[in-house]
């Protein structure tokens, strides 16, 4: 399963390490990064595979809602299906 | 391959402009529970909502997390209970609804609907006895919902029945004066129910419908109302095609869902509605959307024509995007659950009169509307009488959910909690329809229903 991940709030040092530390912690393989900076404004989107996670769906999600809090910022995991299914007929 | 514009896109829709799916409706037939003896048929409709809806919030709950999208409500609609309840040969049935109440609690779901009667043409033993048992059901439970139908395009205006509701409606506030009269926002009187809505209070699981299935509801005022925010000043062909198109996004997200909750339960997809329903929070209102075309306040001339194109742009953006619709799939316009029809009351923009007009052209009806409590109930059956005309002559549902509030006057307000939110008691017209509540009959069938 492929899933989305955004980050998003002020921008400051080591947002891609904290994040990316998460995924390696439980075998979640990043595909792709995006990131842009408006002004202050920091937002990264990731596409990843966790078919090879070694913790539940959940369990990540709530990890990197926690590293997210820790650091300041928003970050979020969602399954891919709701972005193609939205935006594509 | 992903644009990752349109993945922040749908990140604000969810998180700042209150994207959400309204509910995950699951329709289960109790007709295989009719017995001649009540308590068996009790035990039997237990066994078999507890059994079909044992995961229904759990599903619901681990869709919202893994796809980020907030689902609000998980529900459960039941075959009219007039059909299941009438081969017992009780004389009152609040023990169904008593055992629709414990199901509910068992199942976790915040509403059960099918309390239900459809009067249409005429009553059989079981739709009275189910009629008179109302006021005491929705006193002594609290999720459980009840439907009657009075009127179709078909058969005409049960005038009988119109004239009944009206007392019972009244019977419903007095009973539950104590909580505000929050028995009546549980009871709704339509003319063409569908059978296959999934929203609340007016669900029901209609007899044409499979033994199980799942039906969605989406919502999204807000997404509508900010999507408007950038053609100000633009010509209505814009507007209507701006609405249309987050239409269609936001029904694709019903319609993922609706798939997944089907499969994940193993009972088949029915329906998405493609309703715009709104909630008590600020940027999920209905009333603002109208507003953002160049309303001062709902209300204003205008009103109807702007609700007139939201509700067919709506229609025409989803029905693209879901494999089936049904339902009511029209906006809603529930005044205690929109903020901005709350404040367009308050400030004496919006009357009920108007409200008649705006039900012409949107789904469903008179809908959260709180009313002195004085109100006579052939005031309240005048009322209903106008609603279903609409509804019978316009081929489309139209529904009343009337709160006379015991003790409280016009200028007063009631607050009901939750999603049902806040009404201002709204003035009602004085002059007496009796002589014409009391006629009783049945208002035949308009010409045009003559199809075949």
């Amino acid at each position: 399963m492929r899933a989305v991940i955004t980050v998003l709030g002020k921008d400051k040092i080591g947002i891609i390490f904290n994040i990316t530390s998460v995924l390696a912690k439980y075998s979640v393989n990043i595909l792709d990064i995006s990131q842009t900076i408006m002004q202050d404004f920091f937002s990264m989107v990731m596409i990843v595979d966790i078919e090879n996670s070694t913790v539940i769906f959940e369990e990540l999600q709530s990890e990197l809602e926690k590293k997210g809090i820790e650091i300041g910022l928003s970050a979020r995991i969602q399954h891919e299906d709701i972005f193609n299914s939205m935006h594509q007929v | 391959m992903y644009n990752y514009e349109t993945i922040l896109k749908t990140i604000s829709m969810i998180e700042r402009e209150k994207l959400d799916i309204r509910t995950i409706t699951m329709g289960i037939s109790l007709l295989d529970c009719i017995d001649s003896s009540s308590y068996n048929a009790c035990k039997r409709i237990y066994d078999k909502i507890t059994s079909k809806a044992e995961h229904l919030v759990r599903v619901g709950e681990n869709i919202e997390k893994e796809y980020g999208i907030p689902i609000i409500n998980k529900r459960i609609s039941v075959t009219p209970m007039s059909l299941i309840a009438q081969a017992s040969g009780d004389q009152h049935y609040l023990k169904y609804a008593e055992i629709m109440e414990k199901a509910a609690q068992e199942t976790g779901v915040n509403f059960i609907g099918g309390f239900s009667a459809l009067v249409h043409k005429g009553y059989t033993i079981g739709d009275d006895i189910l009629i008179r048992s109302i006021p005491e059901a929705l006193s002594a439970t609290t999720r459980v919902c009840s439907s009657i139908n009075v009127g179709s395009s078909k058969t005409g205006i049960n005038m009988d029945a119109v004239k009944q509701m009206g007392k019972i409606i009244l019977e419903t506030a007095n009973l539950t004066a104590d909580r505000n009269s929050i028995g009546c926002a549980k009871l709704v009187v339509f003319a063409n129910a569908v059978e296959d809505n999934p929203f609340m209070a007016g669900a029901f699981h209609g007899i044409g419908e499979p033994d199980c299935v799942i039906n969605v509801g989406v919502s999204g005022p807000g997404a509508i109302k900010i999507a408007l925010e950038d053609c100000k000043g633009q010509p209505f062909d814009v507007v209507a095609e701006t609405i249309k198109k987050t239409a269609f996004k936001i029904t694709r997200m019903g319609q993922l869902v609706a798939n997944e909750a089907s499969k994940r339960l193993g009972v088949p997809f029915g329906i998405v509605d493609l309703s715009l329903a709104p909630t008590p929070a600020v940027g999920d209102s209905i009333a603002r959307i109208l507003e953002e075309m160049g309303l001062e306040v709902t209300g204003a001339p205008g009103t109807t024509a702007a609700l007139a194109l939201l509700n067919d742009a709506v229609k025409k953006g989803g029905v693209m995007a879901s494999s089936h619709v049904g339902g009511l799939s029209g906006a809603f316009i529930p005044v205690s659950e929109d903020e901005g029809m709350i404040a367009a009351v308050k400030c004496g923009a919006l009357t009920l009169e108007k409200l008649e007009a705006m039900t012409c052209v949107c789904s469903v009806g008179l809908d959260m509307i709180a009313v002195p409590g004085d109100t006579s109930a052939e005031t309240i059956s005048g009322i209903i009488a106008d609603e279903a005309a609409i509804g019978v002559i316009n081929n489309k549902t139209t529904a009343v959910r009337i709160i006379p509030v015991i003790g409280k006057k016009v200028g007063d307000e009631v607050e009901f909690g939750g999603l049902l939110g806040t009404a201002p008691i709204m003035s009602v017209n004085k002059f007496s329809c009796k002589a014409f509540i009391d006629r009783g009959g049945r208002i035949p069938a308009p010409i045009h229903s003559m199809k075949n």
